[in-house]
């Protein structure tokens, strides 16, 4: 439903954000901080157009961007004044209050925005989304159909499809998900879980409430999904998954939404792969409704400990990274939330997965220690270690650990 | 040499260390005996690209309250150090009392992350620094007996484990131990096994980073070796010839004693180096079958959305006790011959 | 220039030949094999269907029309500028090696004359001091240098490199010193030398072996290192792994493997000039010398 929305916005009446020459600042210090990948680098070659006059720009962009951010918004001027961040990398900026309200700068600076690309925490805007993702189900349609099975819209579905393949001797792995033990792992635990419709934590509260017939269930559905994967499945991770698929080895998969565009074009895989190569909706599972996915956004946000001026310049440079021209000009690099964007081919897993209902990436603030955990403690099930109710105790205890010491949980 | 020269020569060196090592460390230690505030929670509206609900959020206001009356934290003493992360003193009398047999309280020691990554690196370390010391002796020999001509590019070569980036040295020792890779469908022929998987089986696991620790660390050990072998006086062998030592007993007799400084200083580091193994766990994506310690530090501090700055700082410390430990051997013979010199 | 006493039965020399054959081949293969594969797409070097797409280049026959293609080492260099990480790896390295061995040989020199327990008991510090993990130390200086904006400029990560790689110096060379004899600096004190022209005139000309060779390591350390430099370098100022594992992409995007293979096998092109220049150093024995003198 919020997809519609932003897939209709190139036909929209498009509101004035033509970049003007120094987007019409005097001064200030634009300082940016980001990961690092082509989608970011779009947006912040757009901000750096507002550079000269009095106003500067700089820019760090780099997949340790997580690691340093807090440090580097803590200290008093904060050395960057905007950092890009996710829905989960949002949270600890949030937690210790480093980023400012927006709604000033919005209301003078951000008539351009769709109301959904506004993220608000208590009904206060603090980041300004432009991008979304979220893992997904890519299929080839030429094996399923050898195999005779028609395209999977549940994980039982999968499992079903896999057996099928296995059987007519087409592939003995056909099906592999991102399930590198930790930060992965974790990840296809927790939108596997989404699926169930579960609270991951007690309402209101930092208790875990994992351990119980959902978290069970979902742990044998990831046991009985890798049993169809290859046996180092543990050491997958979207560059190892993404080279089977390229290579022919898979038939069905669930993978990053952004990694689409990639596996769709004609490097590193056969025209053979690629015709055949299908995106769609992530699989709901149990008898449930929700797609066992979860929906992420990147946004910039805006540092805390800076002048209102810098704050200011800051705002208005981000929105002309941001701008319909640079949609424009970058429209296949990213699923972008901002107006003028045409979806291709490689959205529409993400379009259908959020048109389903998926739900987005907790921003609890808890949640890091709960997905630190679940990344260390459940592959032993997976190996077949130990039990998933011993799996599930210990989640719970690594992450009460967790929690204790960062002041969630007494 | 007199104090006061001895201090100005020292006192750059020493600058350097207290500044950028003593006082972290000392920090860090501090840290480790406090734990965060704790949190206001509330419950608020937040909405984004994808809809609104409801969500707990911290109550940064009123957290801060808490922060600014006591901005270390809340003072914890040594229970970080006694938690389930690391010493976990409550869980091991739990297993003590419930386990049945001693296997089973193997077991449940080794499910404890802290004791799963001692037992991983405590392995490590003992299996990789003897190899690491004898193959490089060996090769320092050898390398010494080669003709002038080739030694230059015989060194270059056998430094190269070393000098490629462990980052991409990993990367691509790990596309090559793949089941479709190099190494791995030569090992998959050769044992005539085809589900033969060096990443999936933990012992295999372990002992491809064994192995891989032994290549990486080898070079060290040998330009090392080679660079003392060139500092043995060449009267003492001949004397030793003389004598009718055959090669071997010049090597044992005399060649190794001279060398035994160096083997102390060898160890030392290896020992060392090898007890903060680090690197192969997260190069080949080895996390689910091996963990060290450094790798839980890592795991606590980067690449996570809640960084645990005082777990962290509590395994450092533990790390750094557990390095003094395992030295204390060889820093007694040290002491002994430093001893022994003075008088 | 061989002694005597080096030359050995004809079976021993076949032995020890072998060892070294074996080493080198152990050695090298990996590189090897990473020479030829930057010159394929990365669906060959790094494929997942056969192995021996990567000596044949199979797919880099059909994507770019030749079964070699430079397309790695121009996007590393060219589109990627490379080169700026080369310069950034150039100064942080030179300055590293250069302070820490200034640092390193006066502390190690001291240490080894000193004779007092003090001695001993710094060099044991100095030991514990190496045991704290790096991660560690660098996750405590983020805030330091982010307040009093140092982060982000080499001059700060030289001095880190060089501090954390100070007691590795200071414990290597004070080896080295101790197997330089007493007499040869203490005589020249009899004849009225200070310490420190005994030790400029008498120690700096024998010490070179010891000294290049824990130079190698400081320039090792400060060249491979990522712990420090990815946490405290500002993107201009990225030297070579950083940028190098930038080349890797995330866990959402893809990134340019081979751009990182190519840039890796050029960064050890200085690296064996330099062993070339310095191994004659290192095997001139000079310090045997110094021990008969």
């Amino acid at each position: 439903m919020y997809f519609k929305r932003f897939a209709m916005a190139g036909t929209m009446a498009l509101m004035s954000t033509t970049a003007y020459a120094g987007c019409g600042l005097t001064s200030g210090s634009v300082r940016i901080l980001s990961n690092d990948f082509p989608a970011v680098h779009a947006v912040a070659e757009g901000a750096e157009a507002c550079a000269g006059d009095g106003v500067t720009v700089s820019k760090n962009q780099t997949a340790e961007h997580k690691d340093i951010q807090v440090a580097a918004l803590t200290s008093n001027p904060a050395q960057y004044t905007t950092a890009v961040v996710a829905n989960s990398s949002i949270v600890p900026l949030l937690s210790d209050g480093l980023i400012r309200p927006l709604d000033d700068l919005v209301a003078k600076h951000g008539q351009s925005l769709n109301k959904n690309q506004l993220v608000t925490i208590d009904g206060k805007v603090m980041a300004i989304a432009f991008m979304a993702n979220a893992q997904h189900l890519f299929y080839r349609s030429d094996i399923l159909e050898k195999a005779g099975v028609d395209v999977p819209t549940t994980y039982e579905d999968v499992i079903a499809a896999s057996k099928a393949i296995r059987a007519a001797g087409i592939m003995e792995y056909p099906f592999a998900l991102n399930t590198k033990s930790g930060w992965n792992l974790a990840e296809e635990f927790v939108n596997m879980y989404m699926g169930t419709g579960a609270p991951i934590f007690k309402a209101g509260t930092a208790e875990p409430s994992v351990n119980n017939e959902h978290g069970v269930a979902t742990l044998n559905m990831l046991k009985e999904l890798v049993a169809y994967s290859n046996p180092d499945y543990l050491t997958y991770d979207s560059n190892a998954t993404q080279a089977l698929w390229e290579s022919g080895e898979l038939a069905i998969a669930t993978m990053w939404g952004s990694r689409g565009g990639a596996m769709l074009d004609d490097e590193g895989s056969s025209a053979e792969v690629v015709s055949a190569t299908m995106l769609s909706g992530a699989p709901t599972w149990g008898g449930g409704s929700v797609p066992a996915s979860t929906l992420w956004w990147d946004g910039f946000t805006i540092a805390q400990n800076i002048s209102d001026e810098d704050a200011e310049a800051t705002f208005v440079a981000m929105m002309n990274g941001i701008s319909t021209d640079m949609v424009k000009a970058n429209n296949d690099k990213a699923v972008w939330l901002i107006n003028g964007y045409v979806p291709g081919k490689a959205a529409e897993g993400i379009a259908q997965t959020a048109n389903a209902g998926a739900v987005p990436y907790p921003m609890t603030p808890f949640m890091g220690a709960m997905h630190t955990a679940l990344g260390a403690e459940i592959s032993d099930f997976l190996q077949g270690k130990e039990s998933a109710e011993q799996a599930l105790m210990d989640v719970e205890a690594a992450y009460t650990t967790a929690a204790k010491e960062q002041g969630f949980l007494k | 040499m007199p104090h006061k020269t001895f201090l100005w020569f020292i006192l750059p060196s020493l600058a350097a260390m207290v500044l950028f090592i003593a006082l972290p460390i000392f920090s860090v230690f501090v840290q480790s005996l406090y734990v965060e505030h704790d949190q206001v929670l509330i419950t608020t509206e937040n909405c984004g690209p994808f809809g609104c609900k409801q969500e707990t959020t911290v109550d940064v206001e009123a957290t801060q309250i808490l922060k600014d009356q006591a901005p270390l934290g809340k003072f914890n003493g040594f229970q970080t150090y006694s938690n389930r992360s690391h010493l976990a003193f409550a869980e091991l009398t739990q297993a003590w009392s419930t386990a049945t047999n001693a296997r089973d309280f193997f077991g449940q020691i080794l499910n404890l992350p802290f004791y799963k990554a001692l037992a991983f690196t405590l392995t490590y370390t003992f299996v990789v620094t003897p190899f690491v010391i004898v193959i490089g002796l060996g090769i320092a020999l050898g390398v010494n007996a080669l003709p002038a001509k080739i030694k230059g590019p015989t060194i270059f070569v056998s430094l190269l484990p070393m000098i490629v980036t462990p980052l991409i040295g990993s990367l691509i020792l790990f596309w090559m131990i793949d089941a479709q890779g190099i190494l791995g469908a030569t090992l998959q022929r050769l044992f005539n096994d085809n589900a033969l998987s060096l990443k999936a089986s933990p012992s295999l696991t372990w002992v491809m980073l064994f192995v891989y620790g032994v290549w990486h660390s080898a070079p060290f050990s040998f330009i090392v070796f080679y660079a003392g072998l060139q500092s043995v006086p060449s009267e003492t062998l001949e004397a030793a010839m003389i004598d009718g030592a055959s090669r071997w007993q010049r090597v044992r007799y005399v060649v190794i004693p001279y060398l035994t400084p160096l083997v102390t200083f060898i160890t030392l580091m290896q020992l060392m180096d090898n007890f903060r193994v680090f690197e192969p766990i997260v190069g080949f994506s080895a996390s689910a079958n091996a963990t060290s310690l450094s790798w839980i530090i890592f795991n606590d501090l980067r690449g996570q959305d809640s960084q645990l700055f005082g777990s962290a700082a509590a395994t450092s410390m533990l790390t750094i006790l557990g390095v003094a430990i395992l030295l204390t051997p060889v820093l007694i013979r040290t002491w002994r011959e430093f001893n022994s010199k003075t008088v | 220039m061989t002694p005597r006493s080096q030359r050995k039965s004809p079976l021993l020399a076949l032995l020890s030949f072998g060892f070294v054959a074996l080493w080198v081949l152990i050695a090298s293969v990996p590189f090897l094999w990473t020479l030829w594969g930057s010159f394929k797409v990365q669906g060959d070097f790094f494929s997942k269907a056969d192995w021996t797409n990567a000596l044949y280049g199979v797919r880099t026959l059909v994507e770019t029309g030749g079964t070699f293609t430079g397309n790695g080492y121009e996007g590393a260099w060219i589109e990627q500028e490379f080169w700026r990480a080369t310069l950034n790896t150039a100064i942080v390295v030179f300055f590293t090696v250069t302070i820490s061995l200034t640092l390193g040989t006066l502390g190690g020199y001291a240490l080894a004359r000193s004779g007092y327990r003090y001695a001993f008991w710094l060099l044991m510090i100095a030991l514990v001091f190496r045991a704290m993990p790096h991660i560690t130390l660098v996750s405590g200086y983020l805030l330091p240098f982010f307040q009093w904006n140092i982060w982000g400029h080499l001059s700060t990560t030289i001095i880190v490199l060089v501090a954390i790689n100070q007691p590795f110096t200071l414990w290597m060379l004070h080896s080295f010193f101790l197997n330089i004899p007493k007499d040869m600096d203490e005589s020249a004190m009899v004849d009225g030398c200070t310490r420190f022209q005994a030790f400029r005139h008498v120690i700096i000309p024998v010490m070179w072996p010891g000294v290049i060779t824990t130079g190698l390591f400081s320039f090792l350390l400060a060249y491979n290192d990522f712990a420090v430099t990815a946490m405290l370098l500002s993107q201009d100022n990225q030297t070579m792994v950083p940028k190098i594992a930038s080349f890797l992409g995330t866990t959402q995007v893809e990134g340019n493997v081979m751009y990182a293979v190519a840039a890796v096998v050029s960064a050890t092109a200085p690296l064996f000039v330099l062993v070339m220049v310095f191994q004659r150093q290192i095997v001139s024995g000079l310090t045997a010398g110094a021990v008969k003198g």
